[in-house]
């Protein structure tokens, strides 16, 4: 009520008169030193010192950066690229020489097909060569949008997108879905699209022994233990796990009714990477799924490059619509860059009719790769690492005489003899400083349906040759 | 030296028009036509009158004319009202779906993965199921034809309010093409570029299935590489199939932990992912704003690395030639003049510029007049100006030479497929007038 708010203030104006004198000097110090608190400036410790002008110029002059990029000696290894001249296809011209194509993953052979050469042709005649812009601007083509329905009727999912760089589809479709906070299972030997897609994605990433179920179960135990300590964080933290199909670095496969088995025990997503196997494992060349008989629903993502069996450029994801449309806003590498060239496109499309007017190349692909598998074994000072049914295998040294460096030499050694007579093969190559689980350095045979039996012949008796000569 | 306050060219408020160099009220890229807003600005730019010369006219061989139309506060008011009703309506129709009332048409969970974590959060898909899909019929129409001056749509109709599509059979045809970038025309599919790509797809195959350390490399692309250099004046050049790759792959190999990135506002999201991915501090300065620019420049090499305060390895610029979203040129002879100074490294994404700016189509560097050597990593596409698909990086010779070894897409992704190559090459040597034509 006013007059009680009057009353109070006029208690409080005598209050002021009748009050002792020091008492009202005292209160009137500590208000001014209050006000002089409240107005100085605060100093954090660590930067009590103010550089001087002429200080902040003297360091500048004074800094040297490093050099841009290190100096390469003349002879690093990876310096000077082998050159083909010509069309990398069965019979390939490297540096000058025609030789036997071992190292190219053309497995099914579509490189120098002239059905996908002629579609390729007919496409550039009606769209050109390039898109000229991202698939949002203008840049989404009917061939695009058939690529992918018949991608999704191939693999029998309800939706696929396409990719133009086979490097980024699974750089781009990890850190789609998977964000900060969340909790991603690994393989050990995970190739390195997979291990950029986990760096971007800024998840949490445990890795499990290439293969091994245990510790993969072991590490899920772990989790749920942790999940029931905090259930409100668990509720919202999503976990995946992430295999290759077949693994390019060890040529061996997932077990995949296994992790089909601990997904819906442990209620963690799937996504299976399946580059090497997609058009080569399976009846009709569906891959892995089909291989094992796993329902391809289980599997959530999908994702391959057509850059190997399919003799094109880019890239897929296939999987249910629930997840493969929310790649349409937030893949980056879909909806920042250029779509994938239409002729490319067109080639893949031959290509998958190809393959699925003749299931019966699969089945010479696999005979060939157990020929192969079996004619590479015994060779004295080198091991064969793969799966028989594997088209891309490892040739590691037996021994390894400590350094990596001198193993590469032993090895490039052996490449170059075998490609003085004729036989093409190339080392397996990595970034040595940039993986996480570096495998040893070792040389790739690739099994094409092209190769006949005496081109396989000729490679194996030359490889013997070679380290029976070189390795001593 | 050059710095001083007063070199914003024709802002702080002269004519109302005028906007101060920088942000714009609303950036929302994606829903903007943004081919249209920069030819728009292009357009600005010659027409209209400097109030104040430029303080570096030293710099400048010509004055840098750019300004930026002023939203008016109507249009700003009535959009972010717009987004209010929709979101409610958004919250509306969620509810009504919750409740069955209304059928529900967006793609659901399989049953035996309901007790899952779900893996979208409600509210990130909550902006594509209310607003997007409602707006979804205005862009992404399928082109059926060569993305040129004029292009055939492929017609669609929604029935159930744009969830799915329906295509009719039926193309739209002779449509005006204001959304591809096809800045040169290079985008045909007659004439001697298509013709080259058609022998070389017949001869050489459409994939190579290998990577350039193994035995992809093959001799059109040694030879698209020197071409590519001599067109840029510079020692040694190495390309990569797809642009936004160029720069999520190649920026690791250059910095790493220690150095410093120094990042334009506006950068595209493919040189933000090479920084975040490369591990590196970031230090963010203000669009095209030199003395943000200089100002953290300083700040970083007198106070060194944060908190132990080691002197930074190496600070690297990142700007872009054309910023696509905003249609403004960089400020080329002052960065340059920067980096000289603070000894600094500068990385120019010339996407947009190559081929498009400068006398003799050679980009943002020609533009301006200067040498290329002073960029010491030009990086490019080749998808806007030279109608084929990919990214390239130039410079000294050392630094391609270490790309060659070090660089993750050499390692690990297939090499360019040779048409593609082919249309590069003789695209190209059309702009350079190598071809004996005068067409470029």
């Amino acid at each position: 009520m006013a007059s009680g708010q009057q009353w109070v203030l006029v208690e409080m104006v005598q209050a002021f008169y009748e009050a002792p004198a020091y008492h009202l000097i005292l209160e009137g110090i500590l208000i001014l030193w209050i006000i002089r608190l409240l107005f100085s400036k605060t100093y954090k410790l660590h930067e009590t010192y103010k550089l001087t002008e002429r200080e902040k110029e003297d360091l500048i002059e004074e800094w040297q950066p490093d050099l841009l990029v290190p100096l390469i000696s003349k002879d690093h290894p990876s310096l000077k690229y082998n050159i083909v001249s010509g069309p990398p296809s069965h019979k390939i011209i490297v540096n000058g020489k025609e030789c036997i194509n071992f190292a190219s993953f053309n497995f099914l052979g579509l490189l120098d097909n002239e059905r996908v050469k002629e579609k390729a042709l007919m496409s550039l005649k009606k769209y050109g060569v390039g898109t000229c812009g991202p698939r949002g601007f203008y840049g989404t083509f009917d061939v695009h949008l058939e690529l992918e329905n018949r991608l999704a009727k191939f693999m029998k999912t309800e939706e696929a997108i396409i990719y133009s760089y086979g490097f980024a589809t699974m750089a781009s479709a990890i850190p789609a879905y998977s964000k900060r906070g969340d909790m991603i299972f690994v393989d050990e030997a995970a190739c390195f699209s997979i291990q950029k897609g986990l760096q971007a994605s800024r998840s949490f990433i445990k890795y499990f022994k290439h293969n091994d179920m245990e510790d993969l179960e072991r590490l899920l135990k772990e989790q749920e233990l942790e999940d029931q300590k905090n259930p409100r964080k668990a509720r919202v933290t999503r976990k995946f796990i992430v295999v290759e199909g077949m693994y390019i670095n060890t040529a061996d496969i997932c077990p995949l009714p296994e992790l089909v088995k601990l997904k819906y025990r442990y209620k963690v997503r799937i996504f299976l990477e399946e580059s090497m196997s997609f058009g080569v494992l399976g009846e009709h060349g569906k891959g892995v799924t089909e291989h094992f008989g796993v329902n391809i629903d289980d599997i959530d993502l999908i994702s391959a490059n057509m850059e190997n069996a399919v003799a094109s450029i880019g890239g897929f994801c296939c999987g249910r619509s629930f997840v493969i449309d929310h790649q349409r806003l937030s893949g980056q590498g879909y909806c920042f860059s250029a779509s994938l060239p239409p002729m490319l496109a067109a080639a893949a499309i031959e290509a998958l009719n190809i393959m699925e007017e003749d299931p019966g190349i699969f089945i010479v692909l696999r005979e060939k790769c157990k020929h192969v598998y079996k004619a590479l074994q015994g060779i004295p000072g080198l091991k064969l690492v793969g799966e028989p049914f594997a088209p891309a295998l490892h040739l590691q040294l037996e021994k390894s005489s400590g350094s990596r460096s001198s193993d590469m030499q032993l090895l490039r050694s052996i490449v170059d003899y075998c490609l003085e007579r004729k036989v093409a093969l190339t080392l397996a190559q990595y970034l040595e400083k940039e993986e996480r689980f570096l495998t040893p350095p070792s040389i790739r045979v690739v099994v094409t349906v092209k190769q006949k039996d005496d081109d396989i012949q000729k490679a194996v008796s030359c490889i013997r040759e070679a380290a029976s000569v070189l390795l001593k | 030296m050059t710095e001083s306050p007063a070199s914003k060219p024709a802002s702080n408020g002269e004519g109302c028009l005028h906007a101060r160099n920088g942000l714009k009220p609303e950036r929302n890229g994606f829903l903007k036509s943004l081919q249209q807003q920069s030819r728009h600005r292009d357009r600005n730019r010659d027409e209209e009158e400097l109030h104040a010369a430029p303080h570096h006219g030293d710099l400048y061989n010509r004055p840098f004319l750019e300004s930026f139309e002023e939203t008016p506060m109507l249009v700003a008011v009535l959009t972010y009202m717009g987004y209010g009703i929709l979101t409610v309506f958004g919250y509306l129709r969620d509810f009504l779906r919750h409740w069955k009332i209304e059928r529900c048409h967006i793609a659901r969970e399989k049953e035996e993965q309901k007790d899952f974590v779900p893996l979208y959060q409600d509210f990130e898909n909550f902006y594509t199921r209310n607003l997007y899909m409602r707006i979804r019929d205005n862009w992404n129409r399928p082109v059926c034809s060569v993305p040129g001056a004029k292009m055939d749509l492929v017609d669609r109709v929604s029935h159930d309010y744009n969830w799915t599509f329906e295509y009719t059979g039926r193309t739209v045809k002779a449509v005006i093409n204001l959304g591809s970038y096809n800045y040169l025309g290079f985008a045909e599919n007659t004439g001697r570029c298509a013709d080259a790509a058609a022998e070389v797809s017949m001869a050489y195959g459409v994939g190579v299935a290998s990577t350039r350390q193994e035995i992809g490399n093959l001799d059109i692309h040694e030879e698209m590489e020197d071409l590519l250099a001599r067109f840029l004046g510079v020692e040694s050049a190495m390309a990569f199939g797809m642009g936004f790759a160029t720069n999520s792959m190649n920026i690791p190999a250059l910095t790493g932990k220690g150095c410093l990135i120094l990042s334009d506002e506006l950068n595209h999201a493919s040189l933000v992912l090479g920084a975040r991915l490369s591990g590196s501090t970031i230090r963010v300065f203000k669009h095209n704003n030199m003395q943000s620019l200089e100002k953290l420049l300083r700040e970083a090499i007198v106070h060194g690395q944060p908190r132990t305060h080691r002197p930074w390895k190496k600070i690297l610029i990142m700007v872009e030639g054309i910023y696509s979203m905003e249609g403004s040129i960089v400020r080329l002879p002052e960065v340059i003049a920067l980096k000289r100074r603070y000894r600094a490294y500068l990385y120019l994404d010339e996407a947009h510029s190559i081929g498009a700016l400068g006398p003799r189509g050679r980009g943002v560097v020609d533009h301006f007049g200067l040498d290329p050597r002073d960029v010491d990593v030009m990086m490019g596409t080749f998808t806007k100006s030279f109608g084929a698909a990919g990214g390239y990086i130039a410079g000294k010779r050392e630094l391609i030479d270490y790309l060659r070894c070090h660089s993750h897409s050499a390692v690990y992704a297939t090499s360019m497929s040779p048409p593609v190559v082919e249309q590069i090459i003789t695209s190209m040597k059309c702009i350079m007038g190598e071809d004996g034509t005068t067409i470029g």
